[in-house]
């Protein structure tokens, strides 16, 4: 449809969010992302059932590991939405981009880009 | 009957006479006045007195203290035990400290489990049960033995009781639990505090059924209510307890001031009642912190005076 | 099995702070499968703890291995070339692991990231609940397969007290009275005849109160 997202958003495919881990999470932050969104199908449409339920227990799980080592569990976020909703998937990629900006750098980025220096 | 031991309680329950108890509570300090002031206002108008053992598991002074200043007193006290905080080697010793003092009558009970209480993070010990504890005292004194099989020089002279409470559940197994407890050597029985007859007349009926009534003396146990709130509370908060609702909307419909006389007119009229329950010999008047209406119970029930007989 | 749970991250990162290279231990069994100190609990704790010491501008290694079980010295061994190389060990093993770990490696500190629990069942995905306390002469037969012992608030063996209402422990609403299982489950069986007799004091000298405990089999010793 080209519409325009966020050019910052590195999109990694995968078969339903059912296959992501929470170690995929924290390994993201911890190599300096600064945010991870995770986006599935509308709960109760899962073409495997229940994948996206357990993501978003994983989401949750990293939110409340973040949040309590001081990173920012706002950081991580699921989102629930059709495969043919292009113009809400756009909408989406802009507001978690907004909102990383607004809290600012991984503070774990900054801390490997001081070492590095 | 015989009596088996010097207890006064035995002898009043052996003669046939309605026996009458009822309960004090150590204080939460060393002052044993707590205890010998309440004494005194009901010592004329009871048999025996019970003392509680850390109730609630809220730690108090002990009942063996206690007990031994009412010994002190001249009054007859009932050295209530829990398995809770004490081992069996703890629980023979008490018995023996116990009995050293003259005093003749033991309540086994399994007490509180101590998250109630004032100190939720201790350990508990329930080395044995109170099923087991009753089964140790009838050693003791029977057989003259300790647990471990030695023998006791001057064995202690304790009459045997425990608590039954015909309205915890499951209530199919509350009557095979007192035959358990009187196959166990249990001597008397005090209950639960009674509101709701009904249910207590049915316990009493599957226990005459079963031919219990005469293997050990069954006390009624009841409490006057000070006020609806009381009832209400004891109903929701209280494991073990059974308010039916018209009790408490009898209070609820009686004026604040008057609820204390109601409480008290009711619990003369369920004595009064009880009275021609076949079975019941007698009565446990438990009024924590108001025992200064126990006389009046007492005497309004027709007990009083109580009996004297020759020792 | 045993069943455990992850110690918070802060009590795990207090204890290591000190230390420059720490290898985390998992244990493939027990703790695994009350998602706790598996593989996958080793990797998600190796990852939280480099992020919190990075972040507080303290640079670190942490090294990850998952172990069979810890609780037997063949597995142990399996780290024995590579732990010199290490200031600490983070065990996410049972207390048992975490102890033998301690008790091979004299020179390298030991620390537990889990609390070990109890010994008990899954009753479903995220709910491990008690069943054995370890007495050592279970009496099971007697009480149709429901222990007094570790579901009996009050350890009764004669009971329930009179506290059990509508099934439930006087304790807690969402615990099963112990006396009520059995009595439902002896009614089931047609053996209610069982709950009059009066089980006698119990033997605790095979329990914890008797020390130590040790079983040794002559017969099948080399």
């Amino acid at each position: 449809m080209r519409l325009h997202y966020p050019s910052n958003i590195k999109i990694v495919k995968i078969p339903c969010t059912g296959k992501v881990d929470l170690i995929h999470l924290l390994r993201a932050m911890e190599k300096g992302a600064d945010g991870v969104y995770v986006v599935g199908c509308l709960e109760g449409a899962c073409q495997f059932i229940s994948g996206n339920i357990s993501a978003r227990k994983r989401v949750e799980q990293a939110q409340e590991i973040l949040e309590s080592i001081g990173i920012g569990g706002e950081r991580i976020q699921m989102y629930n939405l059709s495969s043919s909703e292009a113009p809400l998937f756009a909408q989406v990629a802009t507001e978690m981009t907004e909102k990383i900006k607004e809290m600012g750098p991984n503070p774990i980025r900054l801390a490997m880009k001081k070492k590095a220096a | 009957m015989n009596t088996k031991t010097h207890s006064k309680l035995e002898k009043i329950l052996a003669s046939g006479n309605l026996a009458v108890t009822s309960e004090c509570g150590p204080p939460r300090g060393t002052d044993p006045e707590a205890i010998t002031k309440k004494a005194e206002l009901i010592k004329d108008h009871v048999d025996a007195i019970n003392i509680t053992d850390n109730q609630t598991s809220v730690t108090r002074l002990c009942s063996l203290a206690a007990c031994i200043h009412l010994k002190l007193m001249g009054i007859e006290p009932t050295l209530q035990m829990v398995v809770r905080d004490r081992n069996r080697i703890a629980l023979q010793s008490d018995i023996l400290g116990a009995a050293s003092f003259g005093i003749n009558n033991i309540l086994c009970l399994s007490g509180d489990h101590q998250q109630f209480g004032d100190c939720p993070q201790g350990q508990n010990v329930f080395d044995i049960d109170s099923m087991q504890l009753i089964q140790t005292v009838r050693l003791m004194r029977d057989e003259g033995k300790f647990l471990g099989g030695d023998e006791i020089k001057q064995p202690p002279q304790m009459f045997v009781g425990a608590a039954a409470n015909p309205f915890a559940d499951p209530f199919e197994i509350r009557v095979p639990r007192l035959a358990k407890k009187i196959a166990a050597g249990v001597e008397f029985i005090q209950s639960q505090c009674i509101y709701n007859l009904d249910k207590f007349e049915l316990w009493m009926k599957q226990a005459r059924d079963r031919g219990l009534i005469n293997k050990v003396y069954i006390m009624a146990g009841v409490t006057p209510f000070k006020s609806a709130g009381m009832a209400k509370y004891m109903k929701n908060r209280v494991p073990g307890m059974d308010v039916p609702d018209e009790v408490v909307k009898r209070l609820s419909g009686v004026p604040k001031e008057r609820q204390p006389d109601e409480g008290i007119n009711i619990c003369v009229e369920s004595i009064q009642r009880l009275k021609e329950c076949e079975g019941v010999r007698g009565f446990h008047i438990m009024a924590i912190e108001w025992e200064e209406k126990v006389p009046e119970i007492v005497e309004r029930s027709g007990l009083y005076p109580r009996p004297e007989l020759d020792k | 099995m045993i069943v455990a749970e992850k110690k918070p991250i802060e009590e795990i990162a207090e204890e290591v702070k000190e230390f420059n290279k720490i290898l985390i231990t998992g244990c493939n069994e027990c703790v695994t499968v009350c998602e706790a100190g598996g593989k996958k609990e080793v990797a998600v704790l190796a990852s939280t703890l480099r992020m919190y010491f990075m972040n507080q501008g303290k640079d670190l290694t942490i090294d990850e291995i998952t172990l069979e079980r810890q609780c037997d010295h063949e597995y142990l061994e399996e780290i024995r070339n590579v732990i010199d190389q290490y200031d600490a060990v983070i065990s996410l093993a049972c207390g048992v692991g975490v102890q033998f770990t301690a008790e091979k490696y004299l020179r390298t500190p030991v620390f537990p990231g889990v609390n070990t629990c109890f010994m008990g069942v899954s009753e479903e995905r995220g709910v491990w609940s008690e069943r054995c306390q370890g007495c050592g002469q279970c009496m099971l037969g007697k009480t149709a397969g429901i222990c007094p012992i570790s579901r009996c608030a009050k350890r009764l063996l004669n009971g329930p007290c009179g506290g059990s209402t509508q099934g439930k422990c006087e304790i807690s609403k969402d615990l099963d009275c112990a006396w009520q299982l059995i009595i439902d489950r002896l009614d089931e069986l047609g053996r209610m005849g069982d709950y009059e007799e009066i089980i006698p004091i119990k033997d605790w000298s095979t329990e914890r109160a008797g020390g130590p405990r040790k079983v040794v089999r002559e017969d099948v010793k080399i």
